[in-house]
Order: C-alpha cells, then structure tokens, then sequence
C-alpha cells in the first residue's frame, strides 16, 4: 500500500492511496467469498481497477475451524491499471485462528491485520494448531492489529431482528464486509440493495446482515479504532463501458456469443465437475437465448451428446476439469475421425487424479495435445485473462466450425473464479463465423447418379463437408472406422490410411494460414530475454515485465492464444532473442512443444503450488536471466553474442 | 416441407450400396430385412431417420442403411443420440446395440436413456456373446459358459435386459426374435410409434460362436410351446392350441400352468399400460433363461413427456418470461458504469 499522504496520521483522517491488496479470510462456513464478492462490487462501481482471486478448500464444509477449512478471497483495488491480485496482502482480515495461521506468513510486517478476535478462545485455537493465544503472545507485534469482537458486536446488532444468537452469528460477515466499506470508502446503499435482492426470501436475513452490516460500518465511523481511513481514487480507464466478470462466466457468454455469431443452437452437454460446473449453470440460466444444456450422466455422456447435437447442426460443446478431460479422450479421438466441429472446454486444476480440485494448475497442455490413441491432431486455444475467455470460446468455435474439428479450449481454475473489469465490446462489432451446410450432392457414383462424398474436402482448409440429417439427398454414414479419400467409404487399404493420416494433420496445422503472425512486445527493440507464455500467466508475466522495463532493463514479452498450431512466425521471433523463458504452472508444457518445434533453448521457470505466479517471482527471474547474459558477456567479451542472437539471425 | 407428400418407398430404397458383411447365417441379417422392409410402412423420410451405433457386430448396421447414420465408439451411441435427438426434434433416431455394447460397456448410458425417455428407438441385438472380438462371454452370457476368456465357465450372472430396462423407468419395452419377421416388424413398428424412448431387446443368433442360444425356444419345433405373445388385454396363453397359459398366485408371483387345469377365467389378463411395472417385471422374470416358457411381445408401453419435449418447453418458458435472448443486454446484466 503506497500512502501518498506523508503526513502524521490522526483521528478520523482520511488518506488517499493508490492501490491495496486485501484477503478476507475465514471458516469456509464464514461467508468469506460472499463478503469478498461485495467488496469487489462496490470497488467497480467507484472505478477502481481491480483483479481477485478466490481460494476455497475443496470440502464443502471442512471441519470448522481447521485449517483445512479456511477459505479465502483476496482482492487488488487500484487508481492505476493492475493486471493480478496481487502478490501478498496489504490488509488481512482473519475471522478466526485458522484463518490467521494459514494466511498470517503471506502478510508483510508493518500489514493490517483485522481479527474477530471472539474467535479467539481455547477450542478454535486448539483446532488452529496453537498453544499459545498470537493475540496475548506477542508474535503479531509486528503487524498493526485491530482485535474488533465482530462475531458478539453482530449478534448485539442483530438483536432488533429478532434473530436467535445463533443464527445472527451468521452475519458475521457482513458486519466485517462494512467495517472494511467504511475504511477504504466503498458506496454502501447498493450492497444494502444487493442483500434485499439475494436474501429476499427471508426476510429475518436481510434485516440481519443489512443490520450487521451498519454495525461493521458505524464501528468505523463512531470509533477510533482506526487512525485513519483510506480512499482510492478511480482508475483512468479507455472509454467504455465495464462490467466485472469471473472468467467462467465470460467464458459461458463467449459460447453464447459464438453460437449467435454461427446462426447455430448451443448444446452443451456437460457432467458437474469443479471448477468448470460454474459454466454449466450459467448457461443453463440463458435458455432463452435458445441453448439446450444436458447434465449427463458422467463425463463421456456429456461430450457424446455434444458430439451427437454437433452431427445434428449445433455447435455442441462440453465442458469439464481434471478428470473428466482423461474421460473424454475416446470421444474427441472419434470427433476427429468424423471431422466434426466440437469445444472441448478445459477448465484446468492441479492433478494428478483428483488432486487439488478447487486449485489452479495449467498441466493439461500435453494431454489436449497429445491424449489420445492414433494420430489424432486438435487445436488449442488458450484464454489468458478472465475477460479473454470470452473471445477465446468465441475463437475457439470458430476455429471448430471452419475446420469441422473438435478444438480444446484450455481455461484454469484461476481464471475460472478470479474476476477482473472487462470492457465490454461491441456486440455489432463481433466476427461473423457462420459457415454453411451442404446441402448438394458433389460427386458422381459409379452408376453415373449424383453422389454425396462426405470426405471430399475444401482445398482450402481441407476441411469435409457438414452435411445435416434433414438435409434430402445427402444421406450419409460416418464412424470411427478409417474411410476413403472422398468417399468416405470404410476402407483399410494401408495407402489410403497414410493419406487420410497426413490430411488429417495437414488440416490441423493449414490452421495457422489463418492466424495473425505474432510479434514480441519488445518496446526498446534491445530484449535479450523473451518471456514466453500462455493461459492465466499473462498478468503476472505482464506486471512482472513491467517492473523490470521500470528499472530501466529491457524485457520482451509474447503470450501465445493459439497453443496448436502455433502462429505462422512463431519460431522466427523466438529465435531472434538469446534466452527463452517459459513460465508455466506445469513442469514445462509449452516449454518442451517449443523445444521439439523450433528448436530453441527454451527454459521453464516452474511453479506447481496450486496458485499462480507472484509477479514478484517473475521479477526475479527477469533480472536473473539478464545478470546471468550480462556476466557471460564480461565473462567471454569476444564469444558470440548468443547462439540465436539477433545479429547471427541477419 | 412437411407440405409435401412423403414419397413412397421401398425397402432398396432404404438399403445403401455398401456390400453387407456379416458372417453367413447371422441373425442380423433377418433384423436388417424387417427394419428395411418396415421403414418404407412408416410414413417417415430418409433424410429425416438416423440411424446411430456404438461398437460390436451389431454396430454396423448404420452402414447398411441409406439414411443418415453414425457409426460411433463403444457403448456410447445412446448418449450421442440424446444429444442429437434433444438438439433435433424433428428426426427419427434409431440406436442400434448389442449386449456388450449396451449392457456392459455402455450400460450407463442405457440406462440414462431410458429413464430420461429420450425420443429414441433402441434396438438391443442380444445374442449373448462378444462376436466382434471372437467369442468372450458377454453380460447376457448364462452362468457357466465355457468360451476363450472363461474356459473354466463364466462366473458372473447375467442381466435380464427387459427387467434392466424395466428397472431403469423405461416407458418401452419389448421382446422379439431374428427367427420371426413378422413379429419383429410389428415389434419395431410399435416401438417407433412409442413417444419416447423404446427398447427392444431381439434374440439374435450368433451362428459363428453361439450358435443356438435360442433354439431351446424359437425353433420351429419348440416355438410354440416356448414362447409366450403377450397381446395387451388378452388373457396370456400359449401353446398350439393356447393349451398353456399364466396366472398370479396370491403373492403375485406368475406361473405357468395347463389352461384345463385353471380355466380361462384364472389366466392372467395382459396389460402393457399399467402404470406400476410390477406386472412387466414379473413377466420379465417368467423365464430364468431361454430355457424355459419366454414372453415376447410389448411388456411395458406407458406415456411419459420425452425429455426433448420437455426440454423444448423450457425454452418456449424462458423465451416467454425474459424475452429472446440478447445478448448486447446479457452482456449489461450484471454492475456496469462507463467512462467517457
């Protein structure tokens, strides 16, 4: 938190600062995500820029008051352009001791620290893992702590309602969630519309968190507690107009998008797995906009079904995590074999097996590139920011419709549940990806009638005609076994495999004829160190860049969309720079593609924790690569540049 | 275009050009004759019938059809069906199965299927073998078969497919043979007919690796005296002369009996439209295998709303209530502000 106001703080002052990093964080039965949401709400609507990330246990309801149960919700609020949530927390609010001892080592000395500190007693500090009370202890002395009794100050407040002690406990939330409102300045009318709105069902619920909510804010008002309380001014933005938006849920409006962009009816067929199902219930809230969603029976009914509506003239799509991504693997093997247009949405978590279901990981890359039996190529596209996977779906089925191929559309838990605005585009100004069904015969039989071949394919793109049942004259059978050049008869002859094995292929990589040659971000043009990425590592990557340009070194920067086929250039550009770096929440996905593609001497920089990069980290290791040139230049003055330098490239 | 009269057809017009390859003497081969011979009898258009398969001897039956048609993975045609079916109402969708492929590998989504009532015609060829991958015992397999896989006898009980179906709140369910054409283009007419998801399990000889399995009840000889017709609101009976008949006792357990020996009155009257399905349930388990007196013919024929008519319905609802989608509004729906 940089305080711009040096001046010695006093009773009820006011401090503007450029930006914060807050975590609520608590019991998952706390209501921290719900608190953290508002929070977030109220500082889009100030104009704040702002990015979040939600980190909740995979239980539902863990036992109270261990550390396996706490759940957290940071948020990064800013008046400047900010692309992560923001590497450690500036304010931490613990709303018991499980939730100060998991979180307490991410918050820097000198940090905020706000603790219900009714929590405190001998059971839950037992269940925390502490033997001694941190609150008498001493061992928070360095963090500035306010100790607020919010769970007795709420169930006082809630008294008017009616409510049982209980049951008012349960605001709790709310009451923190105004405590905080009040000190970083957040409009508070509409969040006690919002609770009218959610709640209102329950009448005795929304007079208890309305109720618990003045009390959090007016403790702020009325008190001295805190020295001084803080605003952040809007940030400058382009104009527009902004929404704020999870990525699962950008990603769901995307399929929408897509699907009016085709002229085609949505289908997804899909089977609840976290962190994808969030995209199968908001779709499944749109059915006027025409899309039928299916909750299958298990992972391969999902995509089987999407697969079935996509042979029917929909744009069928399934989505899924983890698990179920191995699950479909036979039916995208079969989607490629009738060349039909399909999204494989992947929301990726830590594996393997079940592994950390509720954590981000991008370890899927190999399997969407390779996990399948047989020569069997599908494309990739990957999102990068929450917003992005709004274009991305919209890309992705593109891709799909145009090629006639099932293509993976790789998401992350990160992006999935963290939100950042998003300017919203211009409906009118949306790529038209329409393409057209056969509807007549192109080709003669052997008898001399006319014939419809479903393998004869656009020599274009090379992809084969999509012809719909419906469609008089046009009968045709298609299957997983191999057929026939054209004909698309079923045939074994070993010629006739190689062929359709190298069409196949060809078809796959004739995608990148269509891609926009890329270009570093290299604003010096002197980058010796290129940051190569892909997926939900562009904002860490980015800031991290942009700290290191601000120390004066030059950094490039190339975040990749298409992931297969890569864009046309891509070897070229990375060629032209001297190190490579790839970070990636993987053991080196992209890093070993690049490698074997273009042979570069890409190098991973890893990180498997189950959160993503700290720009921090990425800072770091920037500097590290350019010390590291910059030593073997004083080491070896005459030696070559680089191996790939640019001066060997001309 | 449905302005225009269906052209009438005949079964080579629903036959494709693609050289049939089942072994000689595969019961499948009378199931393809009865399925070509009924289509043009339908009222139906080619271009509107699908045909969707999985995997087995079973599965590639779409080739042979001059209809759209898939040809798909193992076990997985029923899914891939619902998902065309629902997403296009207007088509005739047909799933054409084997044991294996249904019942085992594929058994979920069978089952999936029917209790969703998918507007879906099922037909399940159950020859009680795996015949594609040359002879391993199948689900339907009876205890005790000696094949490649188990050479000391299966150890496993088989399922009963009409009661599996039964049991998964199928809405359709019927019984026929490859030896009796008539009965099976009656058999697939009523199952098209059925407004929703229908499945009929066919026995169906495979004379490469389990030649005869049924012969003990649908021989010439033996047919008569084998095999129960169940006609709905007829007394049920069999025999040459309808000389054998069923009753319930007072726990409601079926037998079959000599009709002289109980007189007609006691014969237990047949009704596929009953709501309940303990009556098709116990008839399902009349025969402990096809060894023993088998009902054939409708079992089980209720209505239900199909899934996809359902689900259409949803859409008509919301469209009502909130209007048809926009998406310039969807994209608003939640907190926005703007910046000039």
């Amino acid at each position: 938190m940089t305080t711009e106001s040096k001046t010695q703080s006093e009773p009820g002052r006011v401090e503007t600062i450029d930006q914060v990093v807050i975590r609520f964080a608590g019991d998952s039965g706390d209501g921290m995500q719900i608190a953290g949401d508002r929070f977030t709400d109220e500082s889009a609507l100030i104009g704040n820029d702002l990015s979040t990330f939600p980190n909740y246990p995979a239980e539902i309801r863990a036992p109270a008051g261990t550390l396996a149960g706490v759940s957290a919700f940071q948020i990064h609020i800013s008046d400047h352009e900010i692309l992560t949530p923001g590497d450690a927390p500036n304010v931490l609010v613990a709303m018991n001791p499980a939730a100060l001892r998991a979180n307490l080592a991410d918050l820097p000395h000198g940090g905020i620290l706000v603790i219900n500190s009714d929590a405190f007693d001998e059971r839950d500090l037992a269940k925390a893992g502490y033997t001694e009370n941190p609150l008498n202890d001493g061992s928070l002395s360095a963090y500035r702590v306010y100790e607020i009794a919010m769970t007795s100050l709420t169930v006082e407040a809630c008294k008017p309602a009616g409510a049982k002690p209980r049951d008012a406990e349960r605001s709790k939330n709310f009451f923190a969630l105004g405590l905080l409102s009040w000190l970083y300045h957040r409009p508070i009318v509409e969040t006690e519309g919002w609770i009218a709105k959610r709640y209102g069902r329950v009448p005795l619920v929304v007079e208890a968190n309305t109720l618990a909510f003045r009390a959090g804010y007016n403790l702020g008002e009325t008190t001295e507690i805190f020295e001084s309380s803080y605003e952040i001014a809007p940030a400058e933005h382009y104009p527009g107009t902004y929404t704020n938006v999870t990525g699962n849920v950008a990603l769901a409006w995307g399929l929408l998008a897509a699907a009016h962009l085709a002229k085609l009816p949505l289908f997804l067929g899909s089977y609840p797995i976290t962190p994808a199902s969030d995209i199968l219930h908001e779709l499944s809230k749109h059915k006027n906009f025409g899309v039928r969603t299916l909750q299958a029976e298990d992972e391969i009914a999902g995509i089987g079904a999407a697969l079935g509506a996509a042979f029917g003239g929909a744009l069928g799509v399934t989505t899924t995590s983890g698990p179920g991504l191995d699950l479909k693997a036979e039916t995208v093997g079969l989607a490629v074999s009738l060349e039909l247009p399909l999204l494989i949405v992947d929301i990726q978590r830590g594996g393997p097996s079940t592994g950390l279901p509720t954590k981000t990981e991008q370890s899927d890359l190999l399997h969407a590139m390779f996990g399948r039996h047989g020569e069997a190529p599908v494309p990739i596209v990957a999102a990068k920011t929450p917003s992005h996977c709004f274009e991305a779906a919209i890309e992705a089925a593109r891709i799909a419709l145009r090629y006639r191929t099932p293509v993976y559309l790789l998401s992350d838990g990160y992006l999935a549940n963290g939100s950042e605005p998003w300017r919203l585009p211009d409906v009118e100004s949306l790529p038209d990806i329409s393409v057209e069904f056969a509807t007549e015969t192109n080709a003669t039989a052997a008898d001399g009638e006319a014939a419809f071949w479903p393998y004869l394919r656009d020599p274009a793109t090379l992809a084969r005609p999509w012809a719909v049942p419906g469609t008089p004259g046009l009968e045709h059978r298609i299957g997983g076994l191999e057929k026939r050049d054209g004909s698309g008869a079923i045939a074994y002859e070993p010629g006739n495999h190689e062929t359709m094995v190298h069409l196949r292929a060809a078809k796959i990589a004739g995608i990148a004829k269509d891609l926009a040659p890329v270009e570093a971000d290299d604003p010096s043009g002197d980058a010796r160190v290129l940051m190569l990425g892909w997926g939900s590592t562009f904002a860490a990557i980015t800031a991290g860049v942009k700290r290191v340009r601000k120390s004066g070194r030059a950094v490039a920067q190339l975040h990749l969309v298409h992931v297969n086929p890569f864009p046309p250039n891509l070897g070229n550009v990375l060629r032209s720079y001297e190190v490579v770096v790839v970070p990636e929440n993987n053991l080196g996905h992209l890093t070993r593609l690049v490698r074997s593609d273009f042979l570069v001497d890409a190098k991973v920089m890893s990180k498997v924790q189950g959160t993503p990069f700290r720009v921090g980290e990425i800072e770091k290791a920037i500097h590290e690569e350019i010390d590291r040139l910059e030593k073997q230049d004083v080491d070896r003055p005459d030696g070559p540049r680089a191996r790939n330098g640019k001066e060997s490239a001309l | 275009m449905t302005d225009v009269a269906i052209p009438q057809t005949s079964r080579k017009d629903w036959a494709s050009d693609q050289e049939v390859r089942w072994c000689p003497g595969c019961g499948d081969y009378s199931i393809l004759s009865a399925v070509q011979l009924l289509l043009p009898e339908l009222g139906v258009r080619r271009e509107n019938t699908v045909f969707i398969s999985g995997i087995g001897c079973a599965a590639r039956f779409p080739y042979y059809m001059n209809t759209y048609g898939m040809h798909s993975i193992h076990g997985r045609a029923p899914a891939i069906a619902t998902g065309l079916a629902v997403s296009r109402p207007d088509l005739d969708v047909w799933v054409v199965t084997g044991d294996g492929d249904s019942l085992s590998i594929g058994g979920n989504h069978l089952m999936h299927a029917l209790r969703r009532n998918v507007k879906l015609t099922i037909l399940m060829f159950n020859n009680q073998i795996y015949g594609l991958t040359k002879g391993q015992y199948s689900p339907t397999s009876e205890v005790g078969k000696i094949t490649k896989s188990t050479p000391f006898g299966s150890l496993d009980t088989p399922f009963n497919p009409v009661s599996l179906a039964l049991g998964a709140e199928a809405t359709f369910v019927a019984r026929t043979h490859d030896l009796d054409r008539k009965h099976m283009i009656e058999t697939f007419r009523r199952a098209h007919d059925h407004p929703g998801a229908s499945f009929v399990e066919v026995y169906q000889n495979c004379n490469v690796f389990n030649d005869g399995a049924f012969g003990a009840i649908n021989s010439k000889e033996a047919r008569a005296d084998m095999l129960i017709p169940l006609e709905h609101g007829k007394p049920i009976r069999f025999g040459a002369s309808g000389e054998h008949g069923v009753v319930s006792d007072a726990q409601g357990r079926l037998h079959v009996v000599e009709v002289k020996d109980v007189g007609e009155d006691a014969l237990l009257v047949h009704d596929e439209q009953r709501a309940d399905p303990g009556l098709a349930f116990a008839l399902s388990r009349l025969a402990t295998g096809p060894h023993e007196p088998t009902p054939i013919g409708v079992f089980r024929a209720v209505e239900r709303p199909d899934y996809g008519t359902l689900v259409d319905r949803q859409l008509v609802q919301a469209s009502e209530r909130a209007g048809p989608g926009n998406l310039a509004s969807l994209l608003r729906s939640g907190a926005t502000w703007s910046y000039d």
